[in-house]
């Protein structure tokens, strides 16, 4: 029996650094293998260290269950720690995650519409041209059609 | 560039239909060369799996952005990955040919 597939989990952005290198005179000596740390346990991290979320907010971000957030950020402390402690290299790459893109709204039109090319900044509304754009808040601007579904 | 639309019908007057992977038509619009191109869904009837089925569709056409009413949670992954940009209008009386003249800005 072939184990069960993991879900995917949500990145909101990549982190600004390929890893970490540890430094000093004793650095080079144990050219060893370096720790790889998960894109998504960087992000769990992020989401609880950094931002200061709970286990459950954090999880409802990365879209995984509150259980397996917190395994994933156990593994992503257990991982720096061996890093630190041992002074290997840490690598933040792999993992089962996508990118979330930003979301904005077009005030002249009113659509909504999501940024696929993270790195360059949208400057105008893709369906009307307009300037006037502001980021979108919400998780997904689907939520909100779901609950007025439900609602009718 | 090329844009896709769903449509309620294969008409300019059809209205922009408010689902994706069971819209009942697909619009490919063309940017630059202005051809517009009204193509049935395949998947519309289907049981499951038209989400996919449905950006496999209008992937394979090189589309660079899609109009649509609601992307569900499945497809807007995979959207993403693709580098496909999603747009979605909340006015269901939105016709078809005023969203191809909004794009022509």
């Amino acid at each position: 029996m072939s184990p069960r597939i993991k879900t995917l989990r949500k990145v909101q952005n990549p982190s600004l650094v390929k890893g970490f290198k540890p430094y000093g005179p004793d650095a080079g000596k144990q050219n060893s293998e370096p720790v790889i740390l998960l894109y998504e346990e960087y992000e769990a991290l992020r989401l609880c260290d950094y931002e200061m979320r709970n286990h459950h907010q954090a999880s409802v971000l990365m879209g995984v269950s509150r259980p397996t957030f917190t395994r994933i950020y156990a593994s992503a402390l257990q991982k720096i720690a061996a890093g630190f402690v041992e002074g290997k290299r840490i690598s933040i790459e792999g993992g089962k995650v996508y990118f979330d893109s930003d979301w904005y709204q077009c005030a002249g039109c009113k659509c909504y519409f999501n940024n696929p090319e993270k790195e360059k900044e949208i400057m105008n509304c893709p369906l009307c041209g307009n300037q006037q754009i502001a980021p979108f808040k919400s998780e997904t601007p689907m939520d909100e059609t779901m609950v007025t579904i439900k609602a009718e | 560039m090329k844009v896709a639309i769903t449509s309620t019908g294969n008409t300019l007057e059809s209205l922009l239909d408010q689902r994706f992977g069971r819209c009942a038509c697909f619009v490919i619009y063309d940017t630059e060369s202005k051809a517009i191109q009204f193509i049935p869904n395949p998947n519309k009837d289907a049981e499951e799996g038209t989400g996919s089925a449905s950006v496999e569709f209008v992937a394979s056409r090189a589309v660079q952005k899609i109009v649509s009413g609601r992307f569900g949670v499945k497809i807007e992954p995979i959207l993403d990955s693709l580098k496909i940009q999603m747009i979605v209008i909340k006015e269901p009386k939105k016709k078809i040919k005023d969203i191809i003249k909004m794009l022509d800005h």
